[in-house]
This record gives structure tokens, sequence and C-alpha cells, in this order.
């Protein structure tokens, strides 16, 4: 099977420091995907150069777009964003402003359709888009059990839903991969119970691939179908859980060696 | 979409409209208000849709701009020159038309590269083009440096300006409830998630810039054709600063505030002018007390609306 992402010798320099180095990465479609570390591992700059935060100091990103490779590193943000890669945050990202759904409104930007002179001129074309995104958030934040808060604003929800709302508006920008930055965090063991049904029901209802940054090792072990293992900027292993368990480097990484 | 676009709201909302144009201009035509009063109305009606506009681009777009009398100086000279040659009202059209494409002209150059950049520098660079305009024009020939432009015809009538005002407010309150809108709202609120869903935040950024300067511009050319008399001095930082402080005094991001602060700074000015002395520390220390005990502004980013009024009233009688 083709990989949906691939990713070759990717590298990144702060100065002197490499927080990334030589990463090689295959992730199949569909594959719900683990990346897991020590803190300061690098998890989150790679992600970050998966999105375009960043720019890659070396190596190729190269997304399955429509059966054709298409290089994305260094590609702005909102350009990725549009190729069917979305993402949350670890520090929740809403837009504090806003209610709940015009969030989840606000993602589904790049599929409106219409632009300035027919939103000045209130046309049809204005009308009708507005409904159809109504109508779809409203579906996004029935998915994730939201839709009773749609009108409250996004920063009173509770932490739980705030993450969960993080996860409906990365939705709506309608990815081929998602990319979940610890979504777990902060979570009671019931609310962690809740995301992984939720993110199994999310990637088989919208066709996903989902990649996720966890601590929470019962979550990645449980959910998880591949794990990637990052210790200083390096990937020193990768396999399916059982193999991780076993895996000496991954022991070594995070108990530490004997002297 | 004839179904919302005739909606109760919106309808009730075309009465009130109707409503105030009326009584002014009957009170114009009986004599009621002179041309005392009607000159303070017209600038606080100008300075709705300066206010309104520069709204769009420090409260909606969160981009901080120090330079909104350079645009309304461009609309004003343009409509001032093309009157002069053309008296009448094609040529006011023409002025107003010029004035667009001048300073829309203006903003993309200034905006474009500044607006990639996150932060101030906005602010630094729109403060630098407004005086880069008030200088060329004050030693231009054509607007008649420093002496300014006089004679201009008076055309800006009551019923025109009332239009112009109703047509801004509309087209800001319209960009607010749409894509482009939302964008910018998202891009005042957290500008790295508003890239990663997928917002382009250059091109709305520019997109809020050029809007808010050309309805500045609007503003500047029904200024030009009603004081008949123009000067670079009228257009000078303080100029941008009035307006900013109406923006902020009413509350950031709010339409409805920004008009209630355009009326309520308007009447203050009226009376306070008999006291040209204490005027600016009058008018000082309304500011600070307001940014100590109203720091949000008059009315915050709360927006009146008539729809909600209306939801709330069904609510009400569903409840009795």
């Amino acid at each position: 099977m083709e990989p949906i992402l691939e990713v070759t010798n990717l590298s990144k320099n702060f100065g002197g420091l490499a927080a990334v180095s030589g990463i090689n990465m295959k992730i199949d479609k569909g594959q719900l995907v683990g990346l897991i570390g020590p803190n300061g591992a690098g998890k989150t700059t790679f992600f970050n150069l998966l999105t375009g935060v960043y720019e890659p100091s070396e190596g190729l990103i190269e997304l399955n777009v429509d059966n054709k490779k298409k290089q994305i590193g260094g590609m702005k943000p909102y350009k990725i964003t549009e190729l069917g890669l979305a993402r949350t945050f670890q520090n929740i990202r809403l837009f504090k402003s806003m209610t709940v759904l015009e969030n989840v409104k606000l993602a589904m930007h790049k599929n409106a359709g219409y632009g300035l002179p027919s939103a000045l001129l209130r046309t049809s074309k204005y009308y009708n888009a507005e409904r159809w995104i109504e109508e779809k958030a409203c579906e996004y934040l029935q998915e994730v059990g939201l839709y009773r808060k749609r009108n409250e604003l996004a920063t009173n929800l509770p932490y739980g839903e705030q993450r969960r709302l993080e996860i409906a508006r990365a939705l709506a920008t309608e990815p081929v991969i998602l990319f979940l930055d610890e979504p777990a965090a902060g979570m009671n063991p019931q609310e962690t119970e809740d995301l992984t049904q939720l993110i199994y029901h999310l990637r088989d209802k919208y066709k996903l691939t989902i990649v996720l940054i966890e601590h929470d090792m019962s979550l990645v072990m449980n959910l998880c179908e591949h794990i990637f293992v990052l210790n200083y900027g390096q990937l020193i292993a990768h396999g399916t859980p059982e193999e991780i368990k076993n895996n000496e480097f991954v022991i070594k990484a995070y108990l530490g060696e004997e002297i | 979409m004839a179904k919302q676009l005739y909606s109760k709201s919106n309808m009730i909302w075309a009465v009130l409209v109707i409503f105030i144009f009326s009584l002014v201009q009957v009170l114009i035509s009986m004599g009621v208000i002179n041309s005392y009063y009607e000159s303070t109305i017209f600038t606080i009606c100008i300075n709705m849709i300066l206010a309104v506009s520069l709204n769009l681009i420090v409260g909606i777009c969160g981009q901080f701009s120090l330079g909104h009398a350079g645009f309304m100086a461009i609309g004003a000279y343009c409509a001032g020159i093309v009157t002069r040659m053309i008296p009448n009202y094609g040529g006011m059209i023409l002025g107003i038309l010029i004035g667009f494409a001048i300073s829309s002209i203006a903003a993309l150059i200034v905006s474009i590269p500044t607006l990639r950049l996150r932060g101030d520098y906005l602010a630094i660079v729109t403060l630098g083009f407004s005086e880069i305009i008030r200088i060329c024009i004050q030693n231009m020939k054509i607007t008649n440096g420093a002496a300014g432009l006089t004679g201009i015809p008076k055309l800006t009538t009551w019923p025109i300006l009332f239009v112009a005002l109703v047509v801004s407010i509309i087209v800001v309150t319209n960009f607010i409830h749409s894509v482009p809108g939302r964008a910018a709202l998202a891009i005042n609120d957290d500008e790295i998630a508003a890239e990663a869903m997928g917002v382009n935040t250059t091109k709305y950024k520019v997109m809020a810039f050029v809007v808010g300067a050309i309805l500045a511009s609007l503003a500047g050319s029904l200024f030009a054709n009603y004081f008949y008399v123009l000067n670079p001095n009228q257009f000078t930082f303080n100029k941008s600063i009035d307006i900013l402080v109406i923006v902020v005094f009413g509350g950031m991001g709010s339409i409805s505030a920004s008009v209630l602060s355009a009326i309520v700074i308007g009447i203050l000015n009226m009376y306070l002018q008999q006291f040209t002395d204490i005027r600016m520390i009058i008018y000082g220390a309304a500011l600070v007390l307001m940014m100590i005990f109203r720091p949000q502004g008059i009315l915050g980013n709360w927006e009146f609306s008539i729809e909600r009024l209306l939801k709330k009233r069904a609510a009400k009688k569903e409840a009795a």
C-alpha cells in the first residue's frame, strides 16, 4: 500500500541544537499512529515541521495528494491545511472571543466558496453558503458532543470540552491526516476513555489517518497500531505496541541505564 | 435569499434608518437645525464613517493602524481637485472613485510588506505613511501646497452623507458576518491557530486594511465637499489619533460602539468649543477616567442587534 505521508531524512536545527535530526518515517493510510518520547525529545518540533510552523533545515516531507507525491516541507501552514493536514495544539489555541459554533465555522473557511463581493452584497450565493456552513458545523459539533453548547463562548468551556472542540475544529477543515498534540493531557481516566472511543469513531467515519503525540502510555498502547519513539531528536524505534514495550532502546530512554 | 433579505429585523432596521433620515431632513428644512448644528451633525457622521472603518482594521482584525488620516486626505484631495474642475455631482462621484483607486493602491503598497509580519510594525509604517502623504500634499502644485485648496463646491448634502454612512456601516457589518470577517476575528484572537485552520492570514489582513482605507477615503471626499476648504494641516497625526480615540472610547470590535462614541465625542466637542483653553485638558481627563473605570470602552465588544431583541421577545412570549 502507498504510504500517505513519507518523511525522508528530516532535520531541524536551532542554532547549534539539532532538535530533530535525520528522521525517516512512513505512515500508511487509515493508520492510528503514536509518537512518543521523553520530554524534550523533539516531538512537537517534529509536528511543527510537518504542519508548516517551522521550515525544515534538511529533508523531505511528502504527502500523497490524489496519488501524487507532493513535497510540503517549508510550505505555509494554511497551504498545508488546504492539502488536507489538520492539527490540534498542545496548549489549546481556540479563538477565545468566538462562540463554539463560530470556532468550527472558521475552520470551514477553505470550502466556503464565496468571496468578498458576495459577502458585501449578500448575494444568494452568500446565504446558501452560510446555511451550508452552519449545518455542517453543527454536524461536527454533534460528532464531539458539543452541539448543545454551540452558542457558548469557547473560553467558557471546561478543559476537556475545549480539547474536544479543538478536534471538531480540526475536523472541519476536512483533513486526510489529523495530528493530535497531547489530546489527553490533563484529562481524567473517564475522559480519556471517551476520547479513545471518539478517536476510533472519527477515524472510521471520516476515513482519517491519525497521528498523535501522547504521554499517557495506556492510551497510546491501547489505541495506536504503530508507534514511533523519538529521543534527543532521533527516531530510536518504531513498531507495534508489543514490539515497543519490549524494545531495549525505548526502555533505556524512559528508565535510564544502569551505571 | 429574498426571505432572508426581507427578514423582520432587516425591515425594522430599514424603518429606523428612514425615520432618522427624515427627522434630520425635516428639521433642517424647517430651520430648527441651524448651520452651526448642521455642521456638528455632518462632522459626527463623517467621524462615524472614519471610526467604523478604523474599527474594522483595529478592533476586528487586530492590526494597529495610525495612518487613517492619510487615507482620508487622499479622498479629500481627490474630491477637492476633481470637483473644482467639474463642479457637479458627476464630478463628485468621479472624485470619490479616483480617491478609492488611489487609496486602495496606497493601502496595498503599505500593507502587503508589513502585514506579513506579526506585531506592531503596521503602527510604525502607517504612521510614517500618513506623514508622507501629508508632506506630498504640502509640496505638490496640484494640491496648492501648504496654502491648501479653497472654493471647493459644497456638494455634500444630508441625503448624500446619510446614504454614504449607511452604506459604509452595511459594508463593514456584512464583512464581519462572512468568511473574510470570521477570518479577521480569528487572526485577532490567535494568528497561529488561524493559520493552522487554513486561513491565509496575510490575505485577510490586507483585505480588511484595504476596505478600511477605501471607506476612510470616502469620508475624506464627503468632508472636502462639505467644508469647501482643505489644507494639509487638517490631516496630521492628531487626526489619526482623534479617530482612534473614538474607536477605543466606544469599544474595539463593536460597530454600534463606534457609532455611539462618535456621537458622544461630537457633542462633547461641541460644548467644549466654548472653553478653547481647557478643552484639551477636559478631553484628556475624560479619556483617562474612561481608561481607569471602563478600559474596554463604553460598550466593549457588545453589539446592538435587532435580531437578538426579537428572539428574546419571542422567547419571553413562549415562556408566558
